[in-house]
């Protein structure tokens, strides 16, 4: 435990020295090496404690009053650190180097100390074993990033993004702290080793403010709604900090919280399995839909939280079932793709990052030809997209496997409706992935490759030191994790049986089917990459001594070809979203054209998110009108506020004496 | 002696009323003067435990401050901030004096409501009660610096008088702390008012809210 507390320590020493260097080159420094430094000692001491198992525990006396300064670190607790790391020491290495140029123009003191916190504090809400705590963490958790979002402040979009993003955040930790009060009223304390005795009992009301909670930090349709809004605002280190490891704690207390509400029933695991796939549906369907690849790829985060809420449900229909195999596997694979999805992401949004940097923008329209420009993000970028596509040998598929498997096994032989839940998930896990895949090659064909749709992707350049080597060792990591599959599924099992406290049985020849068919499927990848390598060989050796040419793709007869004659992103999606108008509702504005010699034609297509219009901006409107109306007692007027404390003072006497 | 109490008593409550009715800078600064003359007076007529030298010294000291101290530094700092004689009221006088009225009926509920264990006059605690309300109303309706100071004063004079009324025979020292840090605040208050006034051209502090975000 040691090595953590040393870890928080190193961290917000950072995050005290950056503003005190100032806003310039120093703060830019000591606010990444001390996040970056910080993170690693936080993920040796992840790693230590996943490798020795039980629960490191460490609690100091706290003046507060309801809580208690104690800190926790078990399986379950270690799994979570793993993202939360291992993102805050790549941010730290990409951030500092893009944020060099910046330096004395935008307050990067107070960027890198918000960052630094941000990350402690993310940090601290797996390891917290006290409700108060928990919630007073989590609250650090959910205001700090607002202002690492709101780097860029002086662009409206930014403050609308980082509003959005905050509102979110408190409407669910609104439902949080109403939570943790009725988790009081129940047992008496908030000493979450007395929870996890069972003190509370099940309810219903406390799992759906679990749900609504949780859910507005991980992203859970309809409340995913600032994922879209403020991963594209963010600078690019921040996104893949938030959407990696931050929104993942989330489902860290959704399943901690579960703990303390006894065994999952059927219900929950059928609630769990249908939320789930619905946000994996809606998120791929509208990441699909998209321009900008930094919001493509927090519709895609939505989808990956919806697959880990799938597991989830399959893991919980598993328990309450009694099908120890299909439980273990379920949250076996929730756990994975947790870790799994902040490697991914990470990737992903660091190299969009370089792409924002590098070409000046990251609307797809505009890219193009980056391939031959950016090779280095291009490789990150590909990598990232192989894997979160659930290609081998990236580590997506391994916890798509693991749910196939769990879904498998519990419609093997049963009847309905336990086998229909199950053939459901199985068929909408497919059509997830297929989606996704298409989602993917849009966001990584046409802007890696072909031709440059705009001079700025013309001039591209890969980022230098550590902006570049970032998205590179995170996919290096991709892969590293696709390979040592079974070792991570070996070493999240502990953190499983945690979710679970008892499995039914069955739990064993789970474990052992899922280290199969892990070590098959590294098998395999490791034989895909020798077959591509030969294949690059004997290519390579083919191409030996022979001039080799480059020329136009498809000529197909054009006098001349242009860029602007290559797919755009709108017409690549179009047939799928022609497909999904009922559900997407894109706008398309069509100017078609006219007469033999037409001489203007045009068309524009808009895929707003219509759940944000037409129910979170109304509650958050009305939320905004109701603070609006509060403001009326802040006036300024100093005498009156001595008379509210006079009439309370009055009223509370007569109260007490009437 | 109860009934000279009594009447003491009765006078701090028509101060107060004439503090609320007071339309000018000098006549609530006479009345406040009052009012801590009358304070001062009590310490004797309490029969305090201890030496009369002892009690005649604390009397002494309370008069000196609330009776001569006070009003001498206020009028002081109106006359080099060079405010306007008029009080300036958010409220009226007449509607001012019909709310310390209630005021008084308020605070003769709650004696009769609280349960003391010492009860030195059957007015004393209502008086108490009547002048935190009074000082209270003087901050909150009055829109001059000056005249928040003197509420503030008002509202220390009914805590002196709870406190006294309560424990009689408690430690004095407390009582000499308080006081001297009102004084010590008062101080301030005029240092600060005066530098306002040179500033702002205005002690009125409905203009403070300009200074609010």
């Amino acid at each position: 435990m040691g090595l953590f507390l040393a870890s928080l320590a190193v961290l917000l020493a950072g995050a005290v020295l950056a503003p005190m260097a100032g806003r310039g080159r120093a703060a830019n420094f000591f606010g990444a090496t001390g996040a970056f430094l910080g993170s690693l000692l936080g993920l040796a001491f992840a790693c230590l404690q996943l490798a020795a198992g039980g629960e490191a525990l460490w609690s100091a006396p706290w003046a507060m009053p309801l809580g208690r300064l104690s800190l926790g670190v078990d399986a379950l607790s270690a799994v979570f650190l793993l993202p939360t790391f291992i993102l805050g020491a790549a941010a730290a290495l990409s951030g500092h180097s893009a944020l060099k140029g910046q330096a004395g123009r935008r307050p990067l003191g107070a960027h890198w100390f918000f960052v630094n916190v941000s990350i402690a504090a993310t940090a601290l809400v797996p390891a917290a074993r006290d409700g108060f705590l928990f919630l007073v963490v989590w609250e650090v958790m959910s205001v700090a990033p607002f202002f690492a979002i709101t780097l860029r402040d002086e662009d409206s979009r930014v403050r609308h993004a980082g509003w959005v993003y905050l509102l979110a955040a408190h409407l669910g930790a609104a439902c949080l702290v109403a939570l943790m009060a009725l988790f009081y009223a129940r047992a008496g304390s908030l000493d979450f080793a007395l929870l996890a005795g069972g003190a509370a009992g099940p309810s219903v009301a406390l799992f759906v403010l679990a749900l609504v909670g949780c859910g507005a930090k991980a992203g859970f349709v309809p409340f995913h709604v600032w994922l879209p809004e403020a991963h594209p605002a963010a600078p690019s280190h921040v996104s893949a900090f938030l959407s990696g490891a931050l929104i993942k704690t989330g489902i860290y207390g959704l399943m901690r919280i579960q703990t303390f509400l006894g065994a999952p029933e059927a219900w929950q695991g059928y609630l769990l399995l249908a939320l789930g796939l619905t946000t994996a549906l809606f998120g791929i369907l509208f990441a699909l839909a998209q321009r900008d690849v930094k919001r493509l790829l927090a519709y895609s985060s939505v989808e990956n939280i919806g697959l880990i809420l799938t597991a989830i449900g399959l893991g919980y229909l598993g328990l309450a079932k009694g099908f120890g195999a299909a439980a273990c596997l379920g949250l076996a694979a929730a756990l994975l793709h947790v870790i799994n999805h902040a490697l991914m992401k990470g990737t992903l949004f660091l190299a969009a990052g370089s792409v924002l940097h590098g070409a000046g923008g990251t609307i797809i329209d505009g890219l193009g030809g980056l391939g031959r420009r950016m090779p280095a993000t291009t490789v990150a970028f590909a990598a990232g997209a192989l894997a979160i596509c659930g290609l081998p040998p990236g580590n997506g598929l391994v916890a798509e496997l693991l749910m196939l498997l769990s879904a498998a096994t519990q419609a093997a032989g049963r009847t309905f409706p336990v086998a229909l839940a199950a053939w459901g998930a199985v068929a909408g896990l497919a059509l997830v992935a297929g989606l996704a895949l298409f989602a993917f090659t849009k966001a990584f064909g046409l802007s890696f490759l072909g031709e440059p749709r705009s001079p700025a992707a013309a001039g591209a350049h890969d980022p230098a030191g550590g902006e570049r080597a970032a998205p590179l060792i995170l996919a290096g990591l991709c892969l590293a994790a696709g390979l040592c599959a079974p070792l991570l599924f070996q070493a999240v099992l502990p953190a499983a049986a945690i979710v679970a406290r008892t499995y039914p049985a069955g739990a064993a020849e789970g474990a052992a089917l899922g280290t199969a068919s892990l070590t098959w499927l590294s098998l395999a990848a490791v034989g895909l990459i020798l077959l591509v390598a030969a294949l690059a060989f004997v290519r390579s050796r083919l191409l030996a001594g022979r001039p080799v040419g480059r020329g136009l793709t498809w000529d197909c007869g054009y006098l001349a070809p242009s860029p602007s004659m290559q797919y755009s992103s709108g017409s690549f999606a179009a047939p799928m979203t022609g497909l999904m108008r009922p559900v997407l509702r894109t706008e398309t504005d069509l100017a078609a054209p006219e007469g033999i010699f037409p001489a203007r034609a045009a068309i524009e297509s808009e895929t707003p998110d219509w759940l944000l219009e037409s129910v979170s901006e109304p509650v958050f409107g009305a939320v905004a009108r109701f603070c609006d109306a509060l403001k009326a007692l802040q006036h300024g007027r100093t005498p009156i506020y001595i008379l509210y404390i006079l009439a309370t003072l009055v009223a509370l006497l007569a109260w007490r004496l009437g | 002696m109860q009934l000279w109490l009594d009447a003491v008593f009765v006078l701090i409550m028509l101060t107060n009323l004439s503090l609320l009715a007071a339309s000018r800078m000098r006549l609530i600064i006479r009345a406040a003067a009052i009012q801590g003359v009358l304070l001062g007076l009590l310490p004797l007529l309490f029969s305090l435990e201890g030496s009369l030298a002892a009690n005649l010294g604390f009397s002494a000291f309370v008069l000196g401050i609330k009776g001569l101290g006070f009003p001498w530094l206020l009028t002081r700092t109106c006359r080099r901030v060079r405010i306007t004689p008029e009080i300036e009221p958010y409220i009226g006088y007449n509607f001012s004096v019909i709310l310390g009225i209630v005021g008084l009926l308020v605070s003769l509920w709650l004696e009769h409501r609280l349960d003391l264990p010492v009860r030195v006059s059957g007015l004393s605690v209502s008086a108490a009660f009547m002048t935190i309300f009074s000082g209270f109303l003087l901050v909150v309706s009055r829109k001059k610096a000056v005249t928040q100071v003197i509420g503030y004063l008002a509202a220390e004079n009914g805590i002196f008088l709870f406190g006294l009324s309560l424990a009689p025979h408690g430690p004095m020292w407390l009582e000499l702390c308080v006081l001297l840090d009102i004084f010590v605040a008062v101080f301030v208050m005029g240092i600060a008012i005066h530098n306002i006034g040179r500033e702002f051209d205005s002690v009125d502090i409905g203009a403070v809210d300009s200074l609010k975000d």
